[in-house]
């Protein structure tokens, strides 16, 4: 297996472009193997759900600002385009980024006030706020329907084809997905990427060096929070009936717990986590409610295992604070040899 | 000569406690200030003052013909000012060289826009911090160590990332807190060698430490205090005939008459 492993690796680094156009392909492919609908709502999930995880690993992994509250921001996206396409009779492809820049801004308003506040005391206010929002959603029913929540979203129009089914979802998921990682995994290499590391490694630190750590982390913050809105304003056209009680605080630790199980910190982690917890939602229907006992179970042998995630890279802070010396550990035992 | 870091009157109080007391100093263009003193005379929280992580209680501080009173470090640092820590603050697990290209921070521009879609302002920066990041590194002599995690490296070594980083800032002045804590003889006089190389090349240096050949022999002049008050500041003669230095370093001489024996 390893084996196989490093030559795929030392095959994508030799023709990147190549081997993104295979897995392109291959992705695309998907719905050819799988016509049935229930299968591909399993996968439709699955990717709306690394896009969640993904926009809550920017916050949680690479900045260190543990929000709890994520589906706050899901919720707004959520309304605002269902609000806006009833309503105004927006079209959905500009409604995508109207709402994450509403769950942006959003994002700010919460984080404006508690820049000063680090871990545990951030979590708690984002915790507060998600409950804040989810009863606004449930209350104002002049705008959000209250506990009717919307019916009837409009269906979305590609180019005069109406899209409905699970597969054309697929498409429109995955593209999100690929523009967020490609846009991520652009923004962590620049100079913005490595004030945010830095601020997660050592806020004194950073400040000392000139990284305006009250801005940057407003702007992580931010970009966290339009990835969740335009993963909202995804999803309600797709189930064309929202309410409050799918914002849940159970759905921003669901979110959570495929960031902590997947890596935080990486790219590809929340992908993972979105696919085994989702998986495992599927093959533990059988035992309903009991499955939320089987992820608490997957979290503490996680934390206790493997605290940096199934991706999550082992020399990292996330790893629970160990340095691992691997190659003057072998350099030792070479020695010895 | 030109004053570039002056301090005029400053204190801070914990509380009851007078950490520093109206201490006053200046720093000179191409200087390497030493900061000496016995232990918990208020040298570091001199320093931290300096830099903006403390708030001051009263009194000024003044860099380059600029009052920078109470000001973000980030904002002090933007001006000018860089600073290594007592115990090293790296960034653990980063490479060297991303350490070091983090103290680029304020010398590039790259928005969020211009880093998704990789614009020239971006490539510039990125060529930048890429090309003076290596050449700090070669300067340091750290080049073999680019892409070790910082984490990884000996203590002293740290210490000489730690300086690399605050290079990167192209400071005016640069405050190092006892860089020769927990080295050896020889890692001292490699630092020593250092540091003197790094005010030929133009940077004015402020300096904290206890390695008393340390600091006579690199710096030029020498602010002594002792429970936040300053007992002396002058070149390193006068500091080592001083009287007060010498009685808060060794203690007062006591007569036998009067001690009553």
């Amino acid at each position: 297996m390893n084996e196989l492993f490093s030559k795929i690796k030392i095959f994508y680094e030799k023709h990147k472009l190549i081997s993104f156009g295979i897995g392109l392909a291959l992705l695309l492919a998907i719905p050819a193997l799988f016509p049935k609908s229930y299968i591909m709502g399993i996968i439709d999930r699955i990717l709306l759900y690394a896009l969640l995880a993904g926009g809550l690993n920017v916050i949680n992994g690479y900045s260190s600002q543990f929000c709890i509250g994520y589906a706050a921001f899901y919720c707004i996206g959520a309304y605002t385009e269902a609000i806006m396409s009833l309503r105004l009779n927006f079209n959905f492809w500009i409604l995508l980024p109207i709402s994450g820049i509403f769950a942006a801004t959003a994002g700010l308003l919460v984080c404006l006030p508690t820049l000063k506040l680090k871990g545990k005391y951030l979590s708690i206010v984002t915790l507060g706020f998600s409950e804040i929002i989810r009863l606004i959603a449930l209350n104002w029913s002049g705008l959000t329907g209250g506990p009717m929540g919307l019916k009837g979203i409009p269906v979305p129009n590609f180019f005069g084809i109406k899209i409905k089914s699970s597969i054309s979802y697929y498409y429109i998921f995955l593209g999100l997905v690929i523009i967020f990682l490609f846009a991520t995994s652009r923004v962590i290499k620049s100079k913005i990427g490595r004030a945010w590391l830095s601020i997660r490694e050592d806020e004194l630190a950073a400040r000392s060096l000139g990284v305006e750590t009250s801005k940057y982390k407003a702007l992580n913050f931010m970009y966290g929070a339009f990835w969740a809105g335009v993963a909202g304003a995804a999803y309600a056209p797709y189930t064309r009936y929202i309410d409050s009680t799918f914002f849940t605080l159970d759905e921003g630790f669901n979110i959570l717990s495929m960031v902590i199980i997947g890596g935080m910190g990486t790219l590809i982690g929340p992908v993972a986590g979105s696919i085994v917890v989702n998986l495992l939602t599927e093959l533990l229907r059988p035992i309903s409610e009991y499955r939320m006992v089987a992820y608490a179970i997957l979290i503490i042998v996680m934390m206790w295992l493997r605290p940096q995630g199934l991706f999550g890279a082992s020399n990292s802070i996330l790893s629970g604070g160990k340095i691992k010396k691997k190659e003057e550990r072998r350099k030792k035992k070479e020695v010895v040899v | 000569m030109s004053a570039l870091l002056e301090a005029k009157q400053v204190s801070k109080h914990f509380g009851g406690l007078k950490a520093v007391d109206s201490v006053d100093m200046t720093i000179n263009k191409g200087d390497i200030f030493g900061i000496i003193g016995p232990n918990g005379a208020g040298k570091t929280t001199f320093f931290n003052m300096c830099s903006g992580i403390y708030p001051i209680t009263s009194g000024e501080i003044w860099l380059d013909g600029e009052n920078i009173t109470n000001m973000h470090s980030e904002v002090i640092a933007r001006k000018g000012m860089a600073r290594t820590f007592q115990n090293i603050q790296l960034f653990k697990y980063m490479s060297v060289l991303e350490n070091v290209k983090i103290g680029f921070h304020i010398n590039t521009k790259t928005r969020l826009w211009d880093s998704i879609l990789h614009s020239s302002t971006y490539k510039k920066d990125e060529k930048l911090a890429e090309e003076k990041g290596l050449e700090i590194l070669e300067r340091v002599g750290l080049t073999e160590f680019k892409d070790t995690m910082a984490g990884n490296l000996s203590y002293g070594v740290q210490r000489r990332v730690e300086i690399a980083r605050a290079l990167a800032l192209n400071p005016k002045i640069l405050l190092i807190d006892e860089p020769a804590a927990g080295m050896n003889p020889n890692e001292t006089k490699a630092l020593m060698e250092f540091i003197k190389k790094l005010n030929k090349d133009g940077y004015t240096i402020a300096v904290i430490e206890h390695d008393m050949k340390f600091v006579m022999n690199t710096c030029n002049r020498i602010l002594v205090l002792s429970f936040g008050k300053k007992i002396c500041e002058g070149n390193p003669e006068h500091v080592k005939s001083d009287k007060e230095v010498n009685e808060a370093y060794f203690g007062k001489g006591i007569l036998v008459r009067e001690a009553g024996l």
